[in-house]
């Protein structure tokens, strides 16, 4: 059997329509008086204002290799380019020369490119360094004309990385 | 030389100057920056910032945007005019024209200004005035209607034809609510009914002049149930919404102008807007006082009046009162077309049902029974 919906007993005011448009256009207006007068909070204007200084201390960025104050971190072991899920690392290692002081101690990347139209800024190369050379950094528009120019080699991955003096407690702040 | 070949060379002339200079110096400028209005209000209401970076360009200047009119008109311009191979072409064509043209045509009638140079600041200063706009604006359904019809769409079909029936229903009570005016003032002529409300008050605000006695006062609540009931008609006629069933973007894609692109599309858009500036100018002129803006003023002879700005006066005062008086009517123009963005931005859509109970049950009938209670009045009290 067919079922009518009940519908609402409307009083006289409801009814006449009026008083709700009324009320209606006080709500927006008030909206647009508040935008007005700067309280409505809005987006942030992108080129002008940057996400720069709000950016939290966890945020995972750009990959990029940190050495040390003497030498480069990376030991070429390859953990990251094994790990990383999209395969945006190449790592070429190579010996160290016999007349640097680490000579026979480990190796050193050749080449080290981290392709970063393939990053998907997940952070398990950063994870899984066991030298902690490598480490997510807070850059995030990262731009380029042409295929080329998005894969980060080894100068500008030390560019953007830069110097890092000892050890960080990275998955325990504590210690 | 005024009187070659039989034609008063000076009224074409300045007929010709007030015709461009109303059209392209402003109701034009007006349009584009009413679409701006539009979308920056609207963005506001909605807590958004709106287009607001459009500015010099090659430039970092912004100017909050004020650029935005004339890119979209560039953008209207370079877009590829598109005529679907499914549709009448020669209607298709002549249905933009149709709804852009009768709303620069009714503007012909409207007194925008008193006078300026000795000029009386009205394009047709017409005995009919107001008939002559009725009759005009009543042909811009047929723009939507072909428009409907010849794109040979049923989104289209279906908005002309919810278009026609919305403007037809309520061009009845359009009509019937300024009769309580012309049963007070005996005229249509609109440039005399402005000069009625220089001198007597506006008609919503008796406030000088002869305004003052009681009979005005109790004449006001007609007057009043007119302006409401003329005012939702205009926005009815304009397919504004709460009214805008003829585009509906949630039901119908776009309405009539689905299949329309580029110019012609542009011309569509333009036509609402010419239509809501013609309305608004129309609400003005009948209730608002036209050109008029009384000025509180203060004379050891007469005391507290309020003082008219005459552009009729000899000299610079004239040329500056009557550049006064036309602004004090644009502005007052803007005014409502603000009001008319800030309504759209709060109302929701009417069901159509809804819409014709309200055309046909209530303004219908409120219109009607105000011209007796209008009549009543003006009898007891001649």
């Amino acid at each position: 059997m067919a079922y009518t919906v009940p519908r609402p007993k409307l009083t006289f005011r409801e009814k006449l329509y009026l008083p709700a448009v009324a009320a209606g256009l006080a709500i927006t207006i008030k909206h647009l008086k508040n935008m007005l007068l700067g309280r409505t909070k809005v987006v942030m204007q992108y080129p002008e204002e940057k996400w720069d200084s709000h950016m939290p201390p966890h945020y995972r960025g750009a990959p990029t290799l940190v050495r040390d104050d003497d030498r480069e971190r990376c030991v070429a072991c390859q953990l990251c380019e094994f790990i990383c899920p999209p395969r945006a690392i190449k790592i070429t290692p190579g010996e160290i020369p016999s007349a640097s002081k680490s000579e026979k101690v480990e190796k050193f990347p050749l080449e080290f490119d981290i392709d970063m139209i393939r990053c998907i800024y997940c952070g398990l190369c950063e994870e899984v360094c066991p030298e902690q050379a490598i480490f997510l950094r807070k850059d995030y528009a990262i731009t380029g004309l042409s295929r080329a120019e998005m894969v980060h080699n080894k100068k500008k991955l030390y560019e953007l990385g830069g110097t890092m003096h000892g050890l960080v407690n990275k998955w325990n702040e504590k210690k | 030389m005024n009187d070659f070949l039989g034609i008063d060379w000076f009224f074409l002339a300045t007929s010709l100057a007030k015709t461009l200079g109303i059209i392209f110096l402003v109701v034009l400028p007006m349009v584009s920056y009413t679409v701006y209005a539009e979308r920056r209000i609207s963005a506001l209401i909605q807590d958004r910032l709106g287009p607001n970076r459009t500015g010099i360009p090659f430039t970092n200047i912004h100017m909050e945007g004020l650029g935005q009119p004339i890119a979209d008109a560039v953008k209207f311009l370079l877009k590829e005019d598109l005529t679907p191979a499914h549709v009448n072409t020669f209607y298709f064509w002549l249905a933009p024209c149709l709804a852009m043209a009768p709303s620069l045509l009714t503007l012909s009638v409207i007194p925008f200004g008193s006078w300026l140079f000795g000029v009386p600041m009205v394009i047709a200063n017409v005995n009919i005035g107001i008939l002559f706009v009725f009759a005009i604006a009543s042909l811009s359904v047929y723009g939507i209607v072909l428009a409907g019809w010849s794109s040979n769409s049923k989104y289209s079909f279906l908005g002309g034809v919810r278009s026609t029936s919305q403007m037809i229903s309520y061009e009845l009570s359009l009509g019937l609510s300024v009769i309580p005016l012309f049963l007070l003032l005996g005229k249509l002529n609109l440039v005399d009914i402005v000069d009625y409300q220089a001198r007597n008050g506006w008609l919503l605000l008796p406030l000088w002049g002869e305004g003052l006695t009681l009979r005005r006062w109790l004449l006001l609540i007609p007057l009043l149930i007119s302006f409401v009931v003329f005012t939702i008609s205009i926005f009815a006629e304009t397919n504004r919404l709460p009214f805008d069933l003829p585009e509906a973007e949630t039901e119908l894609v776009a309405g009539y102008h689905t299949e329309y692109s580029s110019m012609k599309f542009a011309l569509f858009f333009l036509g609402e807007y010419a239509a809501m500036i013609t309305g608004s100018s129309l609400i003005v002129t009948l209730f608002l006082g036209g050109w008029h803006l009384p000025i509180p003023w203060w004379s050891s002879g007469a005391g507290f009046h309020f003082a008219l700005v005459d552009g009729a006066a000899p000299g610079i005062p004239g040329i500056l009162g009557g550049l006064f008086n036309i602004a004090t009517f644009f502005g007052k123009v803007a005014v409502l077309l603000a009001f008319f963005i800030w309504v759209r931005w709060t109302l929701p859509r009417f069901r159509y049902d809804q819409l014709m109970r309200l055309g046909w049950i209530f303004f219908f009938e409120i219109a009607l029974v105000n011209i007796f209670l209008t009549a009543g009045i003006l009898f007891y009290l001649p």
